[in-house]
């Protein structure tokens, strides 16, 4: 039996070079449908109804109006899933730094798990591959710009790679943007940080309102490290985010933040699979969404302490705010335990921008507009005031701030 | 200061103030006794401005000016403030940076220079230890989490931080102990000149043993049935409020 998703993997590996036996897995996997546990509340079908094309290579481009271009480091630029040798600037970089881009550095490519993943494998054209070794701390944020110029149906696969050595330090800013089309993005970032090394990571996702954009974060971690990935996503018409997180190591603390602030017909979608596999592990996700117009968003949160994952501290929280009556969050936490002495707390809340608090601070003093601003601003605010880099803290804020004002307004 | 003639509001269609009369001068503190769902919040709410509830018929002058055409922010910043009944949590907004906005709106409308953070911070700390909060509870968001009487605490400090020439307290001693009660009293009382007044709107009588007030007016079924000195709300405490449902005061 054919169905129309399977159809639709096939015209789409027939339009994108292809390797290995990733694609024939693809095939037989197809677009997920909502029958599918973990995209019940996502449908996927405007991506497999794309006409699809290979995203071109060798597109003009620049990073005009781009984020973090006041920030000093070295900085990759791809270009509709291809390394842009013209916009990369990397310069001189300590020893023991690797900033390049993946084609280049021949990683290994890793194991598909999902059909999404199984499709990047067998067609990712190139991404970001940075390598900190052993002992060396990169204190210049790595700036990773993703660019698309394509039409409507234009697919890029890519594939990073972020590799930390033990007692290593980075951090990564990237930054997804792209033509007002239906492009389609399908992303895998592998990040393995090693003992007692701290990554933050942080994603802007603001690709055009018509893209799609589905990508998969794995991290694995060893033993005392620290990672903490901030996902801001504004853009996409759907946007998924796969985050898996594999604590396998004493004492490692994984910070999962995230911000979401779909508008029009919006969907967006984070979600996490964070495994406690050993003791002394903390675990803290925190989602804020805020919804305006027809906009979805979906959050699914699990937390799987293990066995032996014995004085775990897992938290998770999901906040959404809906501006519009017609939006809408499914929210799903769930926790599993099989471990003991552990300390696991989840919470989801959805609510409006409610009369009575505007009422209260406008008796407080403040207009109507200054409340409104308080409520969003606050609520936006306790995510990105989780950002360590400074700089980009800072900028983000600004920009959450614009788009919040546009939704006002 | 406070002048009420004829006060008719509703909400949804259906009448709630049927005709309140109320006159308030510099220096008087007025107590509003009530039984539940006499109007008493009714009342509350429409002299802050909450838009839900209809007015009428009636005016309202405060300070000679028309106060039911001024937004609710602006009868705050000209010294008109209300003490929740029910305070709302609004989690995520912190509460010092709440209450540091409020009272710099209150400030710049009086062409006074906003308050920076040491400052305010200064001015904060006298207020509390008066009320005796927690100043822990000051960072976290506003009201959220906070017990009863927290938040009735936090009310009154509001008021101290924005100073008020015409303070309305709806049931500010509702759910709070005797301790707590006589904190709240105290605050209050402190912050008592000859130049404000206060409005208090209680349920019961307890209150009026800490916060003498000069007046005391009984509202029931939307209308002030009876008023008098503070022996009335002895008065009222000994006979219990069926005295007025009852009817007896209904003709009055
Ligand atoms: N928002 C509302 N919608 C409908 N009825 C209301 C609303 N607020 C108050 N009421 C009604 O108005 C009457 C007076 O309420 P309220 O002013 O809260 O009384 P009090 O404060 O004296 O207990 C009650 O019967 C109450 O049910
Ligand atoms: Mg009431």
């Amino acid at each position: 039996m054919v169905s129309p998703a399977n159809n639709a993997a096939d015209r789409l590996l027939a339009a994108l070079p292809t390797r290995g036996e990733s694609g024939a897995r693809f095939a037989a996997l197809g677009f997920p449908t909502t029958r599918d546990e973990d995209w019940r509340f996502t449908n996927v079908m405007p991506i497999a109804e794309l006409e699809f094309t290979s995203a071109a290579a060798d597109a003009a481009a620049n990073l005009e109006g781009c984020v973090f271009s006041g920030i000093d480091g070295p900085q990759l630029v791809f270009v509709n899933g291809h390394f842009s040798g013209k916009l990369s600037r990397v310069g001189e970089l300590p020893a023991g730094v690797e900033i390049g881009n993946l084609a280049a550095a021949a990683c290994e490519p890793c194991e598909a798990e999902d059909a999404f993943g199984a499709l990047n494998t067998a067609s990712f054209t190139d991404g970001a591959c940075v390598r900190v070794a052993d002992g060396v701390c990169f204190e210049s944020p790595i700036r990773v710009y993703f660019l698309s110029t394509g039409d409507d149906g234009a697919t890029a696969n890519i594939r990073n790679h972020i590799t930390l050595g033990a007692n290593s330090k980075a951090t990564i800013l990237e930054s997804w943007t792209g033509a007002d089309a239906a492009y389609f993005n399908n992303v895998i970032t592998e990040l393995s940080v090693g003992d007692n090394a701290l990554l933050e990571h942080v994603k802007f996702q603001n690709e055009s309102m018509s893209a799609f954009h589905v990508a998969g974060l794995h991290a694995t971690m060893g033993r005392d490290s620290r990672v903490a990935h901030h996902s801001i996503a504004l853009g996409g018409r759907i946007a998924r985010n796969n985050i898996r997180a594999r604590l396998d190591g004493t004492g490692i603390e994984a910070i999962l933040n995230g911000l979401y602030l779909p508008r029009g017909k919006q969907l967006i979608d984070h979600h996490m699979v964070v495994d406690h596999l050993q003791p002394h592990c903390d675990s803290h996700e925190y989602f804020n969404g805020i919804l305006d117009d027809h906009a979805r968003a979906v959050f699914h949160g699990r937390i799987h302490v293990h066995k032996g994952a014995d004085k775990t501290d897992a938290k998770q929280t999901n906040k959404n705010l809906l501006l519009s009556d017609n939006a809408t969050v499914n929210t799903k936490p769930q926790l599993e335990i099989y471990a003991d002495d552990v300390k696991c707390t989840h919470g989801a809340t959805i609510g409006q921008m409610n009369a009575e608090q505007i009422f209260y601070l406008r008796t407080r003093g403040l207009d109507e507009e200054a409340a409104r601003r308080m409520i969003m601003h606050a609520f936006a605010g306790e995510i990105i005031a989780r950002i360590g880099c400074i700089p980009a803290r800072e900028e983000l804020d600004r920009l959450v701030w614009d788009q919040l004002e546009g939704a006002e307004s | 200061m406070l002048e009420i003639k004829n006060l008719k509001a509703g909400v949804e269609g259906r009448d709630i103030l049927k005709g309140i009369d109320l006159t308030i001068n510099a220096g008087e503190v007025h107590a509003i006794m009530g039984p539940n769902g006499s109007g008493k919040s009714t009342l509350a709410q429409v002299l802050a401005g909450r838009e839900a509830f209809n007015v009428a018929e009636g005016s309202v002058m405060y300070k000679g000016q028309d106060l039911l055409e001024l937004a609710p922010e602006v009868r705050v910043r000209e010294g008109l403030f209300l003490a929740f009944q029910y305070p709302v949590e609004i989690p995520g907004v912190n509460t010092t940076y709440f209450l540091r906005a409020a009272v710099n709106a209150v400030r710049e409308h009086h062409g006074e220079a906003a308050l920076n953070a040491v400052d305010f911070l200064k001015l904060m700390r006298e207020k509390i230890e008066l009320l005796q909060l927690d100043e822990a509870l000051l960072k976290r968001s506003v009201n959220e989490g906070f017990s009863g009487g927290e938040k009735k605490r936090a009310e009154i400090l509001q008021m101290a931080l924005l100073d008020p020439t015409m303070a309305v307290l709806d049931e500010t001693d509702s759910g709070l102990d005797i301790d707590a009660l006589k904190v709240v009293a105290n605050g209050v009382n402190q912050l008592k000149r000859a130049d404000n007044a206060q409005l208090i709107i209680t349920h019961y009588q307890r209150l009026l043993d800490y916060i003498v007030p000069d007046f005391v007016h009984v509202l029931y079924d939307g209308r002030i049935v009876k008023s008098g000195g503070k022996e009335l709300a002895h008065e009222l405490e000994e006979k219990g409020y069926d005295w007025i449902t009852n009817g007896e005061l209904q003709t009055a």
